[in-house]
């Protein structure tokens, strides 16, 4: 408790740090996986390819992959975009399939309904489909965003400072209070992100506020390494 | 791409192949690792789960405690039981075994609770005795979901023991710290090469085990969707045993 309050001011500079690191891949792994979804759900080829491809990239472990991202794309290797960049990756590889499975869910009455009313394709997905599967994606994105700042922290075994810097430090100079005050910061942060994104569903889709949180079919497992 | 013919060539490299260094010595540490954590994760998680699952009893409890677990960042977890047991091969097992038991769990009890109720009922109603359910019914049923969970935990597993060469001398994760600590960049990215060959060889090995155990006679759409019926129901999705991310 000592260590910790004596060291208020790193604790949060790291968190800072984390929050820089970890909201990136959130927001593009969301813009990207859209129209990917769309896709693999479109045609019984892309489905193939997305779908395969994003199950192998997710089983790709993240430190490997944070040494390998430097030689395909020529950043530097202690740089933070490495870190931003994999993650973004695996937030792809989540969401396509949560995309696909959330457009799925629409009834196909409604969706016959949108057109028979003169809905073109476009706005039939912007306007029906989108919306209607916004509990799915939410859902989706909210494991996104746990397994995503969970998995910042281990960039800091690279030298990309996050909260995990906390882990590294803590345990070179034998420290537990500062590693534990890592673990306390990092799962409050995931709970704060997880709450602003279940608000941000509340304001978003505000017909869906009635039914108590039913968990849609979203994958359950996330990525901790 | 210099940089990979770099790193092949550091992986051919025959004075790689000897000492305590060896690539094969490290590989199977890191295979042995994996496998003793499963193993012990495994004692406890699935008779655990299948309690779970055919009681019914304390789903919320398992529900709560493992979506906590996994919330918890490896690292911190590796380093914090490094500092209480000491440097070496005793914290990464105990970090890693707690981190393999959630999915393991999860594969179990929702193994079970994927079975048609009537099918249990079935069972009941001609005569099966409780442990005769649970043998005979729910556990072949529920086999492609525990194996599920075993993929997906040994995935995890094989990710965060090279992690664990952070804290221990263990596996083929010390060629990346070693190679990050002398700059050698060809060592890091063909140690990392070995490691992403690993999972995605153990991903394919687990791919065909999952399509091989779903017991005869229940084909992968058996239980899809009714007709009318608008959310896709669990058993449709359970059975769905090419799905990279649900069933895992």
């Amino acid at each position: 408790m000592t260590w910790v309050l004596a060291n208020l001011g790193l604790i949060w500079a790291r968190t800072l740090d984390h929050v820089v690191l970890s909201l990136p891949p959130i927001v593009l792994c969301f813009l990207i996986a859209l129209p990917l979804g769309w896709l693999a759900r479109r045609y019984r080829i892309s489905r193939g390819i997305i779908l395969t491809g994003a199950g192998l990239l997710y089983a790709v472990p993240s430190l490997p992959l944070f040494f390998v991202l430097p030689a395909v794309i020529g950043t530097g290797l202690r740089s933070p975009l490495n870190v931003i960049i994999a993650l973004t990756l695996y937030g792809v590889a989540l969401m396509v399939r949560v995309v696909s499975d959330g457009l799925d869910s629409v009834d196909a009455d409604v969706r016959q309904s949108a057109s028979a009313v003169g809905y073109s394709a476009w706005s039939r997905f912007w306007q029906v489909e989108l919306p209607l599967s916004g509990p799915v994606l939410l859902a989706g994105l909210r494991v996104v965003a746990v397994s995503t700042v969970s998995l910042v922290t281990v960039g800091a075994v690279i030298g990309v400072q996050s909260l995990g810097s906390l882990f590294t430090d803590g345990f070179q100079r034998g420290i537990q209070a500062e590693i534990i005050a890592g673990l306390v910061v990092t799962v409050g942060l995931a709970l704060v992100f997880d709450g602003g994104l279940v608000l941000a569903g509340r304001v978003l889709m505000p017909w869906n506020r009635r039914a108590a949180p039913s968990k849609p079919n979203v994958p359950v497992e996330l990525r901790a390494t | 791409m210099n940089l990979f013919a770099d790193a092949v060539n550091w992986i051919l490299e025959p004075a790689n192949y000897v000492g305590s260094n060896a690539i094969p010595l490290r590989l199977a540490q890191h295979l042995v690792f994996t496998l003793v954590t499963l193993v012990m994760a495994s004692a406890i998680a699935i008779p655990l789960g299948y309690l779970i699952g055919h009681t019914g009893r304390g789903r919320g409890l398992a529900v709560t405690t493992s979506g906590g677990l996994r919330a918890i960042p490896t690292l911190g977890l590796l380093t914090l039981v490094a500092l209480w047991v000491g440097i070496g091969v005793v914290a990464p097992y105990v970090a890693l075994t707690v981190l393999a038991i959630p999915p393991i769990l999860a594969g179990a009890y929702t193994g079970f609770e994927a079975i048609d109720r009537r099918t249990v009922d079935a069972a009941r109603a001609v005569g099966m005795s409780e442990l005769q359910i649970v043998q005979k019914v729910e556990v072949p049923l529920g086999l492609p979901l525990l194996i599920g969970g075993l993929r997906s935990a040994t995935l995890q597993v094989i990710a965060t023991a090279t992690l664990a060469a952070y804290v221990a001398d263990l596996g083929l994760g010390r060629y990346l710290f070693a190679g990050l600590k002398t700059r050698d960049y060809a060592e890091m990215l063909g140690g990392s090469m070995l490691v992403i060959l690993l999972a995605l060889a153990l991903e394919g090995i687990f791919a065909l085990i999952q399509r091989f155990v779903v017991p005869r006679g229940v084909s992968g759409r058996v239980g899809g969707r009714a007709p009318g019926t608008t959310d896709s129901t669990p058993v449709s999705h359970s059975l769905r045993t090419e799905d990279p991310t649900v069933a895992r």
